[in-house]
């Protein structure tokens, strides 16, 4: 079986990125009251070995994986990937020409 | 800027709007980003015990144009922290959860569970952690020791024979294991086999699939096990950010998205009061 965090550790994961997404009022978030609420619910249990707590570790292991790999990947989106393609007249324009008018429109144009 | 032409004027809205997406059959979603519309988001209860999302005033729809609608609260929080992350632009490549919801509610190509689960079965045959190299030694050695671990579980846990090979046709996989794997996920509910499926894609590997939905291994393990080789690879010749990075967390995001709806759609959880016993 994964050597899974100790559910401390994946909370407080879970409560920066949602801190980190949400900014000063993150604690009025929905997510933030539903992880702790989460988490509160889980612990309580005589079992030794609980099937349900360690799916439950498992799922938040997974969703704090899930928003630390959504950021990653957006910075990084952001820094290479391409803007895509530019329309003529602005790629015209980049270089310093203008595109032709033709007063009648071209000949193909209706 | 595409031009549309009418046959003839429609009477009415809605009947413009089925003739624009009679005419432009890729009408599903090829917007990647638009400008953020609304400012609150919050979830509510609706018919059939049904959650919605609330964006502002209003509700949100599938790009089916079918009110959204998750079974239960944790996919609709996890949905509507995705609307909620999201800054001036909407970028809807980031929003996971919402996308598989979106595709599991309105099936845009009208498969089947069972389309669904031989599609998601034809990935056994070339199944990444069956399909061995012969060299270099290292790599050998390295698919040996990380491999063959998660395939003696899968074998042992479903009483299935897969093994592996380093044929280019790959494995032979007897007509039993599939029948086994077959009534499996054919357990599964409409919503998890979305799920699974999409998780089979992006790892390219029921095996890894199966190991991360049965919480054998965490997304992360998946992840790596699935891009073993690029690992490898790039250990020997060096990490390029712009390609490997952003392949890396792009993935680790599809597959923790894919897992936690699988999750979220086939659990059942009751909370079991015991005795106070003193």
């Amino acid at each position: 079986m994964a050597a899974l965090s100790s559910p401390l550790r994946l909370c407080r994961g879970i409560l920066r990125e949602i801190r980190a997404i949400k900014g000063p009022e993150y604690k009025q978030s929905l997510a933030y009251n539903y992880v702790l609420d989460q988490f509160r619910k889980n612990q309580i249990t005589g079992e030794r070995y609980c099937r349900a707590q360690e799916e439950a570790l498992h799922a938040s292991h997974s969703y704090l994986c899930l928003l630390t790999s959504t950021r990653q990947h957006l910075a990084l989106y952001d820094i290479y990937h391409g803007k895509g393609q530019r329309d003529t007249e602005e790629m015209a324009g980049i270089v310093g020409l203008r595109l032709p008018t033709q007063p009648g429109g071209k000949g193909w144009e209706k | 800027m595409r031009r549309l032409t009418y046959i003839q004027m429609p009477p009415n809205q809605s009947q413009a709007l089925k003739l624009l997406l009679s005419v432009n059959s890729k009408s599903y979603s090829i917007i990647t980003e638009r400008k953020k519309f609304y400012e609150d988001v919050s979830i509510s209860h609706g018919e059939g015990g049904m959650f919605e999302i609330n964006l502002d005033q209003r509700k949100l729809k599938t790009p089916g144009g079918k009110l959204f609608t998750a079974p239960n609260e944790a996919l609709a929080i996890a949905v509507a922290n995705e609307w909620d992350t999201q800054k001036d632009v909407l970028k809807f490549y980031s929003m996971h959860m919402t996308t598989l919801c979106n595709t599991a509610l309105d099936n845009p190509t009208f498969r089947s569970k069972d389309q669904m689960i031989t599609a998601a079965l034809k990935y056994l045959e070339t199944d990444t952690i069956c399909y061995r190299v012969e060299e270099p030694p290292s790599l050998v050695e390295l698919q040996n020791n990380e491999w063959d671990p998660v395939l003696n579980w899968i074998e042992d846990r479903y009483n299935v024979v897969i093994g592996s090979s380093t044929n280019i046709l790959g494995p032979e996989i007897p007509q039993a294991t599939m029948n086994t794997f077959r009534q499996h996920l054919g357990s599964y509910n409409f919503w998890s086999l979305t799920g699974l499926e999409y998780v089979i894609t992006q790892l390219k590997s029921v095996v890894l699939a199966f190991a991360l939905i049965d919480k054998h291994i965490t997304v992360e393990q998946a992840v790596l096990l699935s891009r073993l080789e690029e690992e490898f690879q790039i250990g020997h010749w060096g990490n390029v950010e712009w390609a490997h990075d952003v392949d890396l967390y792009e993935l680790r995001a599809r597959t923790a998205a894919g897992a936690l709806f699988v999750h979220f759609s086939s659990e059942s959880s009751t909370v079991k009061r015991k005795l106070m016993q003193d």
